[in-house]
């Protein structure tokens, strides 16, 4: 399959853009409308009717509703199955965190329907369960925060005498985190992040460095192509990039470059790391997806697109090598409007109107 | 003196971190590996500039005390607030 050749369609998930915590979803689709060689059309996914990427031409040929992760994988296959016979779908690119399981799990199922993707194993991704970050940081050659599971509030009134004295960071098994500095507020956090996630909750040091980020494309077979290496400038309140510089920080690319080969990663990453004021190194975790900050690496001469979409051909793509440091982004939001028999075609149909 | 102060607290930047400094002639200095950038005067932009290109406090101190009418300890006052912030600027978070 050349998913290079035109025409060529590609569903893209994730096509939300809430300000405070935007999905990667409309900067992919942005990134393959300017891929060099793309001239397909894009079929935008998402969860919500509201999600602008499923009404934005510039960024959709066409946008659908899909059930959340949740409903379980015959769910989610059986409306893909839909919207491959109205659109003829030759590849997909999930863009949210918690659809990567499942379909990775559907991976050949979508394959035999014609349905490319380029996704890390079942394995792979297992690796990024939090309670293996110690692992993956060995294959990065860095350190990473400890971390304990915890099962009981009561821990949060005791910690000082298991040597964890305040602020540490309390996490969900799978999303969600928040500093806390008192026992109160670690009762209150483990609260509210046990009963959404569940157990067990997990606290981790607090780490007082920043944070960078790195995103590029493991080829499956230990190479690690197009990084584009960030520090934030701005964030949301939910703690999401607003504005962005690139920087060129060769141990960090390193530790990514090691991680890539040692694990074979294949597909979008985005690797989360905190650099310490004295030079240490955190792996804080990856991210087997592209971060909603993509369209920088357009911005920096190396859209990852491009050599997505060649790994999915089966060519050869070239590493540019890491991206120049000092682009600077911002983001920034903005009005649509739409008639109102666009929205009730999505709410009623689960499709935008053609 | 000064210098001797200076290296022992090791105030000033380390060689290869002034080196990569993208230094512009509007006084704004930006750090590819940290990302971090801030702003100097006129002063701060050629004491950074000529520790960039010689990272010897004598020499420093010597080419100061020409350039501007100062006494010693004033200029030596100075200075290690100068070095201490562009320390700061420089190892931030």
């Amino acid at each position: 399959m050349n998913v290079m050749a035109s025409p060529f369609n590609i569903a893209v998930t994730g096509m939300n853009s809430r300000p405070d915590n935007p999905g990667p979803g409309m900067a992919v689709a942005r990134c393959l409308r300017e891929a060099r060689g793309f001239d397909g059309r894009i079929i935008g996914l998402g969860y919500e009717a509201l999600d602008p990427g499923l009404h934005l031409p510039r960024y959709s040929d066409a946008g659908y509703l899909l059930p959340y992760p949740s409903s379980g994988d015959d769910a989610f296959l059986e409306r893909v199955q839909l919207i491959h016979e109205r659109e003829g779908i030759d590849a997909l690119i999930p863009c949210l965190d918690a659809e990567l399981p499942s379909v990775t799990r559907l991976a050949d199922q979508l394959d035999s329907m014609g349905i490319a993707t380029f996704l890390p194993s079942s394995d792979q991704l297992a690796l990024r369960n939090k309670d293996r970050l110690e692992e993956l940081a060995d294959h990065a050659g860095i350190a990473c925060p400890e971390t304990k599971s915890v099962t009981h509030e009561e821990f949060f009134y005791n910690s000082g005498r298991e040597g964890w004295h305040y602020p540490f960071v309390v996490k969900g098994i799978f999303y969600d985190a928040e500093v806390v500095k008192t026992p109160e507020q670690g009762a209150a956090a483990f609260a509210r992040i046990s009963a959404q996630w569940g157990l067990p909750v997990l606290v981790q040091r607090f780490l007082k460095g920043e944070e960078v980020n790195l995103t590029a494309v493991g080829d499956g077979r230990g190479r690690l192509l197009g990084a584009v290496m960030m520090r934030k400038l701005a964030l949301t309140d939910k703690g999401k990039a607003w504005a962005g510089v690139t920087i060129t920080d060769d141990t960090f690319l390193a530790a990514s470059a090691a991680l890539v080969a040692a694990t074979r990663w294949k597909g979008p990453l985005e690797v989360e790391v905190m650099r310490e004021p004295d030079g240490t190194y955190q792996l804080i975790e990856i991210n087997p997806r592209f971060p909603a900050w993509v369209y920088l690496t357009v911005g920096s001469g190396r859209n990852l697109l491009e050599v997505l979409l060649k790994l999915m051909s089966n060519q050869e793509p070239e590493d540019p090598g890491p991206a120049p440091a000092g682009l600077i982004y911002i983001r920034y939001a903005e009005d649509m409007v739409i008639p109102l028999a666009e929205y009730e075609s999505v709410v009623m149909n689960g499709w935008r109107l053609q | 003196m000064i210098d001797a102060v200076i290296e022992e607290q090791s105030l000033l930047p380390d060689a290869k971190t002034l080196e990569r400094l993208a230094i512009s002639e509007s006084g704004f200095v930006f750090d590819p590996v940290s990302g971090h950038s801030f702003t100097l005067n006129e002063t701060g932009l050629e004491i950074l500039r000529t520790l960039q290109k010689n990272r010897h406090l004598g020499a420093l101190l010597e080419q100061l005390s020409v350039e501007y009418d100062v006494d010693r300890s004033t200029l030596d006052r100075d200075l290690l607030e100068f070095l201490g912030s562009l320390r700061d600027q420089l190892l931030r978070p």
